[in-house]
């Protein structure tokens, strides 16, 4: 009744080919637009930035990033975090070698630098698929931990092995570094989210997602059709480096300010990223959301329910937030397998029907 | 038991929801969870029974109820950052993160926010300038000091000559295990004894590599910088080899019972520093077992009193209190701001003669703090595991570190962090 495409028309075929070929969800992505960059902003306090918002919107970034990688090209990866690692070492050594350069290009450039480094570890990729492929990041995930923790080079020598985000201007406001406000910090987050949600939509769309796809549903026939795996499987690994490295970037210069890389950029880092991506959707930048949102926000709407309004002591919370964390994602893997942008394409299918199913 | 606490819990939330009444915040970011809560437990029991026998036995400091805010973190920096996020908008006055990852973390923000850090011999090291870290405590002693009275104490041992001796370091693989290593270094130059450096990775449970390569080596002695379950492991695996546990030294943060118990009689013998003296006849825990334990207040299971942690985690809090003390002497109110606990305990003096009022005589050193010198005295005692009876022999007095070498480091990297972060030294 209220959400269908009756008397929508399109007359050209690129108004046929929009992201969002019905009315009510173009009208819906506006509004959403203009929640997260009019309003949101000026209601922002630390505390909604730093615990919600700004991991939200990172983790985002991350998902995306390996969906297109797992969900789009099906090369399935353990290396995110070692990935995002490589982001934030690059824009370390990027914000402390050239500290007059803007913030701004210096994590674009990591982003670069974490891409040609996915390219290199995307090769054995080539020969080698599934678990096989999945092990062999898992050793790029590992290694990549171990040499920024080995090379004191990567953290300019100081004596703790952790590197810590000097203060950083964007127009005359700090991105970096103690003295940020809450919404300059969640401004450039969400700024990198809009930019790579959009490119991440439309090169899915593209010639390069389609044989991304191919290479996917059945690398042979892709082969057949003249699809060239090299060039699908590496710019596959390069471009979902890419967005990893953004994230890492950006977790480590705007969100945590110092980071130490064995247990920001651990094996759990890639899990994490992983399972949003999974409960999210396989496939699906919607989904990448879904399930940034789904593993950020449950934890602490969880602590909060349990500490602030029902007084229960901290440590059975915290055990409790694991079992029901590990309940809800297998009860989501079991009920809706494709995820929870499975279940928002099956309410929109259901929306279109309303009030008549038959 | 349910009941009673349900209600305890009833009561306390009207008493919290009372707007008129001013009260001390104190939040205690604790971690009951994980591979560390062994260590994080005891130490977060101790830290809130204290509070709770001051708002039992005095009604508070100087007159203001204290509340305690616990958050769990895990000795995880994210949930530890979101802790300081969540708590700070409370009117916390002290943190006290008991994890030198989280307090690299809130360091800056703290700084930002003026809110005093205390960071009891953990943290960064550096912090016992003042003059550069305004906002960030670390007496009564530091990691550089702990690794100087080691050397100090293995000085003493081998009548005043290490060269050519083998050191091995056993740390954690964090910014916690890497702290003490510049010192090391400058001290292996000056006494000339070799140092090898053997990292073990979060959390630690994996260390059989590294005590092969022990076996091999055969270091005279091993020094530990471990937390957590790698405390454990590493005494375990340090009795299968046979090395001599009177040359394994850990640090004082792996220094308790649960660390040694779990490898039984193949522990006895196992060295560690302590900043506080044991005693478990200290008349200020039967105090706590009457006023807070038996009320129903007890912090966690009740069954840590007078362990090594729990007795510093008191200690710590011990020191919070008198902070908050002298802030409100020295202000002349009793409902103190952050920055005002901040000259308190730039301004703490800490005598024999008030620990023993305060019913915990010698359990450290004296000290006293200053706008300078943020650090303390820098002392620590060596205590030795005794399995058959199990417990802690303190072996020595209070060790001095070797301030010569300690404070040009502490200028060095203070001076450094000054200038990334363009600030201008003095005091506030």
């Amino acid at each position: 009744m209220l959400y269908r495409e009756a008397g929508d028309f399109k007359t050209t075929y690129v108004a046929d080919n929009q992201t969002f070929p019905l009315k009510l969800d173009r009208i819906g992505f506006w509004v959403t637009m203009a929640v997260a960059w009019l309003v949101i902003p000026f209601v922002i306090n630390d505390y909604w930035a730093s615990s919600l918002l700004v991991p939200f919107l990172i983790y985002a970034i991350a998902a995306i990033g390996l969906n297109i990688l797992t969900g789009y090209c099906g090369q399935v990866s353990l290396g995110t975090g070692g990935f995002m690692a490589v982001g934030a070492y690059a824009c370390y050594k990027l914000m402390t070698s050239f500290p007059d350069v803007n913030i701004m290009i210096h994590i674009v450039l990591a982003g670069g630098i974490t891409a040609m480094v996915g390219a290199a570890f995307g090769l054995p990729s080539l020969r080698i698929k599934g678990f096989y492929l999945a092990v062999a990041t898992l050793a790029a995930q590992f290694f990549l931990v171990w040499l920024f923790n080995k090379v004191s080079w990567f953290y300019n020598y100081s004596a703790s092995g952790q590197i810590s985000a000097p203060e950083r201007l964007v127009a005359g406001v700090a991105v970096t570094g103690p003295s940020t406000p809450a919404w300059a910090q969640y401004l450039i987050c969400l700024f990198f989210v809009t930019v790579c949600a959009i490119i991440a939509r439309n090169l899915t769309r593209g010639t390069l997602g389609r044989s991304w796809m191919a290479i996917r549903d059945m690398d042979i026939a892709a082969e057949i059709i003249g699809v060239n795996p090299l060039k699908a499987k590496l710019t596959a690994f390069a471009v979902s480096s890419f967005f990893v490295g953004i994230a890492g970037a950006l977790f480590f210069a705007v969100y945590l300010g110092a980071v130490e890389v064995g247990e920001a950029f651990g094996i759990q880092k890639s899990f994490l990223v992983l399972f949003m991506i999974i409960i999210g959707g396989l496939g699906s930048i919607f989904g990448s959301f879904a399930g940034a949102a789904f593993l950020v926000l449950l934890p602490v709407a969880l602590k909060w329910i349990g500490v602030d309004v029902m007084g229960w002591p901290t440590d059975l919370v915290a055990h409790f937030q694991l079992v029901i964390v590990g309940a809800l994602i297998m009860f989501f893997l079991i009920k809706e397998p494709h995820g929870l942008a499975q279940l928002w394409r099956l309410a929109k299918e259901k929306l279109r029907l309303w009030p008549f199913p038959h | 038991m349910k009941m009673k606490k349900l209600a305890a819990m009833a009561l306390a939330g009207t008493i919290a929801a009372t707007p008129a009444m001013a009260e001390l915040v104190i939040p205690d970011l604790s971690y009951r969870t994980g591979p560390y809560a062994a260590g994080g437990t005891p130490f977060s029991d101790g830290y809130q029974d204290y509070f709770n026998l001051l708002n039992a036995r005095d009604g508070g400091i100087g007159g203001e109820p204290i509340r305690i805010v616990e958050c769990e973190t895990g000795y995880n920096t994210e949930k530890g950052v979101e802790c300081y996020e969540s708590t700070k908008g409370e009117g916390a006055l002290i943190y006290q993160p008991l994890s030198t990852g989280i307090t690299y973390q809130i360091i800056p923000k703290a700084t930002v926010d003026e809110i005093p850090i205390h960071t009891m011999g953990y943290g960064r090291t550096s912090a016992a300038n003042g003059e550069v870290f305004n906002w960030v405590f670390n007496y009564p002693a530091n990691y550089w000091d702990a690794a100087s009275v080691m050397v100090n104490y293995l000085l003493e041992e081998n009548g005043g000559d290490l060269s050519g001796k083998k050191i091995a370091l056993v740390y954690h693989n964090s910014a916690y295990g890497k702290e003490p290593i510049r010192t090391l270094e400058e001290l292996s130059a000056m006494h000339g004894f070799e140092l090898s450096q053997l990292a073990v990775d979060h959390p630690g449970q994996e260390q059989k590599s590294q005590w092969l390569q022990i076996r091999r080596e055969r270091p005279d002695y091993v020094l530990m910088w471990g937390w957590g379950v790698m405390n454990q492991v590493a005494v375990q695996e340090a009795a299968n080899i046979g090395f001599p546990m009177e040359n394994f030294i850990g640090n004082w943060w792996a220094g308790a019972e649960h660390d040694v118990t779990p490898a039984g009689a193949g522990a006895d013998g196992y060295k560690s520093l302590n900043m506080n003296r044991i005693d478990a006849s200290l008349p200020v825990f039967a105090e706590i077992q009457s006023l807070v334990h038996e009320a129903g207040n007890a912090a966690g299971d009740g069954s840590n009193v007078g362990s090594v942690l729990y007795t510093r985690g008191m200690y710590a809090a011990m020191l919070a209190a008198e902070a908050i003390a002298k802030a409100q002497e020295i202000h002349g109110v009793s409902d103190v701001t952050a920055a005002m606990v901040r000259d308190g305990m730039a301004a703490l003096e800490i005598t024999e003669a008030r620990m023993a009022e305060l019913g915990m005589s010698q359990i450290g050193p004296e000290f006293s703090v200053s706008c300078e010198n943020h650090g303390g005295s820098g002392l620590g005692i060596v205590q030795q595991w005794n399995a058959a009876d199990g417990q802690w022999v303190a072996l020595t007095d209070y060790i001095a570190p070797d301030d010569s070498v300690i404070d040009p480091l502490i200028a060095a990297d203070s001076a450094a962090f000054a200038a990334e972060n363009n600030i201008e030294p003095g005091c506030l």
